[in-house]
């Protein structure tokens, strides 16, 4: 069973949610069943209340073009190759000197291309750092999480590479994902056998719901919603709900309580017991539904 | 900032660059478009401002803000790849080129548009010359009248990338309409994360303003954020909102900030009115003048003594 929680508002409680169905889950079936995997990778925060023991640590990298300059001719055909304008060519630099070639390895997507079209095989791949994968445990959760390198542009790969790790895994995986409706999150998504929207009953909240459940509508994954900080606003995600089929599967109260406990890192089901139950009962409707 | 350093009394407003701020947060849901809307609100009263919702994919300020649109034009970002059933010959070449896992192997072979990046590899090798290139419309961008001056905005279509692309075109529209109209101030949304968007929508700004809350969370994604604001050195001011969640954290905030050497310009308390004016569809300091109202009026005073405006 892979579940994706995600919303199209930051700050709705992606994580207490994600964070608070692994516990809450891990407690019911036999350790390392459960695994949740962290790919907010801009803002990767679940570490923060499961505290996981890492076992292992891994840079990802991605692929970067490295031109052999005594092979380069300067015929400038990578540069016409590569959809992202991260190589460009000078190749009259002067009488007698070399061609110039520039990569910029920000916007540079590792398609290969250019090492592909280069006729005189002057381009060669090197991997170029851009964030961690890190895996490791809390209790009976398996938990992995992808970390985007600071003033690094693309989370996309980070979040495949960390997919694709996931894939192997045969019990139940949770993936926190993040905010927004962009490719990201449509990465977040795929895959997935159901989709989980928290929202919040506000305009916003609303607003950035309707975008989210249109990219899982698209997707054509099933989709139920929880509605967190329950009581702050109107009726409106409600309504909309209503309106789209999108079953309200739990409610989460505004509560200062709930609210000074997360931000002090203490998951939820740890700070108020009595949630365990209700999330085990929100996986058993997640379950029903993503099967049927 | 500084390139108006001639002789002031002479200047004509034409000659003068509007400064800009961008608010950011890395974390999502900490309060970024009600901090914004309130100063835009605030702003509009005294100086003539224009406004742009970086956040494309998950676009907020109309919504408080209000936005007539004027002018509506599609964003073409990127491409994606179609294979032509007829020309196919299904040697499979394109799916060992392509590195995303884009394409479906079968007869004839056909491209996941969800996966597919539009690198054109497979566009490229492709020995039949069966697969062409075909432009995506990835959503639009507007300017709209908003009650306090000009709003550029954006809408990605879902799931589309390029978000980043959307983001700098909103932002150079929104650049040349103040410069045009005069304004002096651009208030620029910005997106969550540390990503690309966030790249695009903190470049160039005179000021990044980054609200944060007083959570564990919140203070693990400041200090990314601050990180990204150094790195393409952009100055910087802080607002901590819901300030009164925790007083553990909100001290974790405060050191944090003179560690950092990042001037503490506002510190707005948990107010029931933020929600109240969001259902009213307004800026909080237009509903009255409660805790949240008066802290965001005094963030104003800081912030146009910071960059001077």
């Amino acid at each position: 069973m892979r579940i994706t929680v995600a919303s199209g508002k930051g700050g709705t409680g992606k994580t207490t949610v994600a964070v608070a169905l692994a516990l809450s889950l891990a407690r019911t079936m036999p350790s390392g069943t459960v695994l949740l995997v962290d790919a907010d990778v801009e803002a990767p925060n679940a570490h923060l209340f499961l505290h996981p023991v890492w076992e292992r640590r891994e840079e990802f990298t991605q692929p970067i073009p490295e031109v052999d300059r005594e092979r380069c001719t300067g015929c400038g055909r990578c540069a016409e190759v590569c959809s992202d304008h991260a190589i460009a060519v000078f190749s009259s630099a002067g009488q007698g000197q070399r061609p110039i070639v520039l990569v910029f390895p920000e916007l540079c997507r590792g398609c290969g291309s250019c090492q592909r079209a280069c006729p005189e095989g002057a381009i060669r791949e090197v991997p170029r750092r851009t964030g961690v994968i890190e895996e490791g445990r809390a209790g009976p959760i398996r938990f992995a999480r992808g970390v985007l390198d600071v003033g690094q542009a693309m989370a996309r790969p980070l979040i495949r590479r960390l997919k694709d790790r996931a894939r192997g895994h045969e019990g139940v995986v949770i993936l926190d994902a993040p905010p927004g409706t962009a490719c990201p999150v449509v990465h977040a998504m795929h895959g997935a056998d159901y989709v989980l929207l928290v929202t919040e009953p506000t305009p916003f909240g609303e607003h950035d719901l309707r975008l989210a459940a249109g990219v899982a509508r698209e997707l054509g994954i099933p989709a139920g919603v929880l509605i967190n900080r329950d009581g702050i606003g109107d009726g409106r995600v409600e309504a909309f709900c209503e309106e789209n089929g999108l079953p309200i599967l739990m409610r989460i109260p505004f509560d200062r309580g709930i609210a000074a406990a997360y931000a002090e890192g203490v998951a939820l089901p740890i700070a108020f017991p009595e949630y365990r139950e209700r999330f085990v009962a929100l996986y058993e409707a997640i379950r029903k539904a993503g099967d049927g | 900032m500084g390139n108006d350093a001639g002789s002031p009394s002479r200047k004509s407003a034409a000659q003068v660059r509007p400064k800009e701020i961008v608010v950011l947060s890395g974390k999502g849901g900490t309060g970024k478009t009600t901090v914004l809307a309130g100063l835009a609100h605030l702003a509009a009263q005294e100086l003539s401002l224009v406004l742009a919702d970086a956040d494309v994919d998950a676009a907020n300020l109309e919504l408080v803000v209000g936005a007539e649109v004027q002018r509506r034009e599609e964003f073409r970002g990127g491409q994606v790849a179609v294979v032509d059933a007829e020309g196919c010959t299904t040697c499979g070449r394109c799916a060992e080129v392509c590195r995303f896992g884009a394409i479906l192997a079968g007869k004839p072979y056909g491209v996941d548009r969800v996966l597919c990046e539009g690198c054109r590899v497979c566009f490229y090798e492709c020995p039949a010359g069966a697969v062409r290139m075909e432009e995506s419309l990835d959503g639009h961008w507007y300017v709209s009248r908003s009650r306090y001056g000009w709003l550029v905005h954006g809408d990605l279509r879902a799931g589309r990338e390029n978000s980043g692309k959307l983001v700098a075109l909103v932002k150079k529209e929104a650049r040349r309409l103040a410069q045009e109209e005069h304004a002096r101030l651009l208030l620029v949304d910005g997106p969550p994360g540390i990503g690309c968007p966030a790249i695009a929508s903190l470049s160039g700004a005179d000021l990044a303003l980054m609200v944060t809350e007083p959570t564990v969370a919140g203070v693990h994604d400041l200090e990314r954020i601050v990180g990204l604001a150094r790195h393409f050195r952009v100055p910087m001011a802080l607002c901590l909102n819901k300030a009164d969640l925790s007083a553990t954290w909100r001290w974790e905030v405060e050191r944090f900030c003179a560690r950092e050497e990042i001037a503490l310009a506002g510190s707005i308390p948990f107010d029931r009115q933020v929600v109240e004016a969001m259902l009213q569809g307004r800026p909080v300091t237009a509903c009255g003048n409660g805790p949240a109202a008066q802290a965001i009026f005094r963030l104003w005073e800081a912030l146009r003594a910071m960059v001077e405006v």
